[in-house]
């Protein structure tokens, strides 16, 4: 009896822990709480294919389980020789036909999904996005717009926003659970996909292609506002000035280190093709510091003197002169000083933490 | 060389027996051994992955040091460990069910035996000579071509060689099972397992070649700048994936083909009945290999290939559920109005038949792509596969040691402590495994080094790791067991479980060298069975009893596959210094050389007499 009773007990912690999971993770980070198309259509297939999948499981495992109960070796039978069985026709055509029918039942809506999804037909009315993945960061470039931003992708909520997503150096893949299934960025190809978001709000995006050490910490966002907020974010990035002085002494002396040290060889302010490393438009308004921080001067500082420490293989280190973390802190206070629009992620909600 | 010599010997003497040997059954003893050794290395490396995922932002090891530890548990768990305890099992057990004395190619055999070995050992050694390769066991181009240092080169080279001997293995098999099958041991009257291994064979001899390819790509863009991954330089970094994943998904299939055949072994012997449906049991194998060459790219949902290869290989994928759906049903109806004994073995069967079933449909979920776009490359495919490949074939490999170690090493495993390393893995690996499917779900992607505190994922991954240390602790057990068994256990009867129904519960545990002193009269499916049914404790004879032909042993095998080593070596370090290619010619001179030396000295082997026969005892 032992082989039931432990299976028993497996059966009870496992609904014990998917109880315990029955949140289904964090809100806006989940794939099990769609509030996007792409993740709707994802769902509807997943449920689909779990229900009749399910279906298929308790079969086997009630026949298992009569089974082993029923025809168990008993107590001085230990000799009974069974009737050899070759097998049984009818039963054999069953077993193959039903199966035949469920993978027809899974098969249609599923193709049917996959050329919806991939239908870019609305692709020229609609708002396009450049997204280019980078170790280990992600770089947005809204078509026809001369705007450039990275690590927050603004969207208008309720609109399909297309992605022709691509990587400049190894394989990225782009993946926004809570709006939308993955996409991979190669660096060889343009991958066309849109997405949309039912609700305002920040969305958690990650990077899921393993492309090095940081690969853990290319996290980025998408940010969901209104058709209105968005029209006012173009506006404000479109005639943000990168030529600006700041206001107080410190933020000045901070932009003339930022000039010294030539970050923005790499760093654009402002619209810019150079892409080396993160546009830094609009820095003020970061969700986060490199993907991951809370946006604090702290963290900034930290990461301007010694990004290796936070992302391993991160393409910044060693690219710029050594930098004090005096000179750091008035650097950060000139970042933090960009603050390009009064759009910002806490107009979607902020992170849900 | 008489029988009675190999009594008692000294240490040099059964080290030396065992490096020049090349009866089937010792290779197949070396094959287990030295996979069990890369299993247990890629144990430790899959609990170091799992504890630095105990908690959020762990710094147990580092992040570069991460995905060398995934890279290689990966490697060594599919490569090192998985495959040649497989094809151990194929070659002490397989002669001995289709009644030959030995495989086709004994020769072949020890080398393919010494090239994987050396080629795992030389993977390995990248942990020693500046880190281990680190672009994932997948080593999608371009992180693989751009991965610096020495670790990815130390990939291409370890798994070529081992790759090598894989074909030589399954070429091997190939012909032995068309050649070699005893009297009246037709196709259609093989056990199981030997059809599994016959069919894993063909899937061997057609998958290997697209990754030799895909390796000696790498190995040029690496090594000798050629650019067939190099976008810049007009070259494509998808090749790489169809290549790999041509060959890579058969792989699963060349896994788990063998282990259903070990199941269904144990499922028959258990429930002392006759395998249900063995016709199409048959067929289904068939049918799930030739499948399994049509849906590589459900592996590439997400690269971008578009709606219509995306359909066709979904539902190619589904497909497969048919074929594996009647295999899962014939089990369930052999066992149905039999006599079930709870053996450990059998206990392993059970196991695998819900947790090979999760595995199949979240198998079938994976391959509906529109939702494939939330699952690929997350943790929900991590818990598919190690459903699959460790409710399938660890399980299977287990069953299979616990059911033919008296057939192997003439001793039967302990039952008790069999149970015990069953419950502490069964129960650990559920533990350890289903909860990552929702942790795929909850937006956790694969391969992530770190997980971020606060983002709901903290009691999955503990729980998870709670649960790999169970799997652990059951090994342990298992190992015990080999260890307790090997100082106590009595000697095995021919047929230790009573209820063998093979050719190989006919003859003594451990098999003679010469397998059968007469071949037997084979007379249907599940030919000792029948005998048995028929009042009879022994197989009819086929012949007289004659002088018995056999291969002499040979070092030439692990010379060769020292020469390739060297020059392994020679191919790695000429990036760095000309100077090495002397190292590459000297290797190379060695292997070609001792090939040569193969090819051009006759060895006609020797004879066991029939007079040293007689004195034998059955």
């Amino acid at each position: 009896m032992s082989h039931w009773m432990g299976k028993l007990k497996t059966l009870l912690l496992l609904s014990f822990t998917a109880i315990v999971l029955s949140a289904c993770g964090k809100e806006n980070l989940t794939a099990l709480d769609p509030k996007g198309y792409g993740a709707e259509k994802s769902m509807d297939i997943m449920i689909l294919s779990i229900v009749v999948m399910t279906a298929v499981f308790i079969i086997v495992a009630i026949i298992f389980t009569i089974a082993i109960i029923r025809f168990r070796e008993k107590k001085g039978k230990e000799d009974y020789i069974p009737k050899q069985v070759e097998g049984n026709h009818t039963l054999e055509i069953v077993w193959t036909g039903i199966p035949i029918i469920l993978v027809f039942v899974l098969a249609i809506p599923t193709v049917i999904s996959i050329f919806d999804l991939a239908d870019t037909a609305d692709a020229e009315s609609s708002i396009t996005v450049e997204v280019t993945g980078n170790q280990y960061w992600w770089h947005f470039d809204y078509k026809g717009e001369e705007i450039q931003t990275s690590q927050d992708l603004y969207i208008p909520v309720g609109e399909k926003v297309y992605l022709d997503i691509q990587s400049s150096d190894v394989i990225h893949s782009f993946w926004v659970p809570t709006i939308s299934g993955k996409m991979d960025a190669n660096p060889e190809n343009v991958n066309t996909m849109f997405i949309e978001a039912y609700e305002e709000g920040v969305y958690w995006g990650k990077c899921a292609e393993l492309c090095g050490p940081s690969h853990s910490l290319m996290d980025f966002k998408v940010v969901a506002v209104s058709q209105d907020e968005f029209d006012q974010w173009v506006e404000d990035m479109k005639s943000a000035n990168p030529e600006e002085a700041p206001q107080d002494a410190v933020a000045t002396e901070g932009q003339e280190l930022f000039e010294a040290n030539n970050c923005m060889a790499c760093h654009a302010i402002g619209s810019s093709p150079v892409a080396v490393g993160p546009n830094l438009t609009n820095y003020a308004n970061r969700t986060t510091v490199a993907g991951i921080l809370e946006p604090t001067k702290e963290n900034l500082v930290d990461w301007i003197v010694d990004p290796e420490s936070i992302k391993p293989g991160n393409k910044m280190t060693g690219n710029y002169p050594e930098i004090s973390k005096d000179e750091a802190e008035k650097i950060a206070e000139y970042l933090m000083q960009l603050n390009h629009s009064d759009v910002t992620p806490e107009s979607a909600g902020g992170i849900i933490d | 060389m008489s029988i009675a010599s190999t009594q008692k010997k000294g240490f040099g003497a059964i080290l030396w027996d065992y490096l020049t040997t090349v009866d089937h059954k010792k290779i197949g003893n070396m094959y287990l051994a030295c996979g069990a050794f890369f299993f247990i290395l890629g144990g430790i490396e899959a609990l170091i992955i799992r504890i630095q995922l105990i908690k959020p932002e762990n710094d147990f090891i580092s992040a570069g040091l991460y995905n060398e530890m995934i890279t290689m548990h990966g490697t060594t768990m599919i490569f090192f460990a998985a495959m040649p305890m497989l094809l151990g099992f194929m070659n002490a057990i397989m002669p001995l069910q289709i009644g030959a004395r030995d495989v086709a190619f004994p020769f072949l055999n020890s080398l393919g035996f010494w090239l994987f070995f050396l080629g795992g050992i030389l993977m390995n050694l990248s942990w020693f000579l500046g880190g281990a390769p680190d672009a994932g066991w997948t080593a999608y181009a371009p992180l693989s071509t751009q991965s610096p240092g020495h670790g990815m080169d130390f990939y291409v080279m370890g798994l070529q060689l081992s790759g090598a001997g894989t074909l030589m293995g399954g070429i091997n098999f190939l012909v032995t099972i068309v050649t070699m099958r005893g009297p009246g041991m037709t196709y259609m009257r093989m056990p199981l397992f030997s059809w599994t291994t016959f069919i894993a064979s063909i899937l061997i001899l057609f998958a290997f070649p697209a990754f030799t390819v895909a390796l000696f790509l790498l190995q040029f863009d690496r090594m000798f700048g050629s650019a067939f991954f190099d976008i810049a330089l007009g070259g494509n970094s998808i090749i790489w994936q169809h290549l790999f994943w041509i060959f890579g998904h058969p792989e699963v299939y060349i896994l788990i083909l063998p282990a259903f055949g070990i199941f269904s072994e144990i499922f028959a012997t258990f429930s002392k009945k006759r395998l249900f449906g063995y016709t199409s049991m048959v067929f289904a194998t068939f049918l799930i290999a030739f499948l399994g060459f049509m849906v590589w790219a459900h592996h590439m949902f997400t690269v971008g290939l578009g709606p219509v290869a995306n359909s066709i290989f979904a539902v190619g994928t589904m497909a497969i559920a048919v074929p594996t759906g009647i295999k899962i049903f014939n089990w369930l109806a052999t066992m149905w109005g039999g006599n079930i004994r709870m053996s450990a073995s059998m206990l392993w069967a059970l196991g695998f038949i819900p947790s090979f079933t999760i595995g199949g449909m979240t198998g079938v979920m994976l391959g509906a792509s529109t939702a494939d776009f939330q699952y690929h490359d997350t943790y929900f495919v991590i818990a598919h596969f190690h459903y699959v490949i460790v409710g399938g074939v660890v399980f299977g490999i287990l069953a299979g040691l616990q059911y033919w170690w008296p057939k192997m090493f003439g001793k039967v495993l302990h039952e008790g402590m069999g149970k015990i390393a069953f419950w502490l893995f069964f129960i650990g690996f559920h533990l350890t495994f289903f909860i990552q499917h929702f942790l795929g779900l909850m937006g956790m992607p694969r391969r992530y080094w770190v997980f971020l505190e606060n983002q709901g994922l903290d009691t999955g991954n503990l729980i998870s790791t709670i649960g790999a240390f169970f799997m652990a602790a059951g090994s342990i057990v298992f190992v015990i067991n080999i260890i307790y068994t090997h100082t106590k256990a009595e000697k095995a009867t021919n047929d230790p479980w009573g209820s063998g129904r093979t050719l190989e519960w006919a003859i003594s545990s451990p098999a003679p060298e010469y397998n059968f002193k007469q071949l037997p009269l084979v007379r249907g499916l599940d030919p000792y069975w029948i005998e048995k049914m028929d009042g009879n404790d022994k197989m009819t004879p086929a012949e007289p009893v004659n002088d018995i032909h056999m291969p002499n042993g040979s070092i030439l095998p692990l010379v060769i596959t020292i020469g390739f080593f060297i020059a392994s070596l020679g191919f790695i370090y000429q990036v760095d210094n000309k100077a090495w290619l002397i190292v590459l010619f000297t290797g190379m001179v060695i292997a070609i050389g001792s090939m040569l030396i193969r090819s051009l000295k006759d060895d006609h082997g020797h004879h066991i007499h029939k007079e040293d026969l007689e004195k034998e005892a059955d």
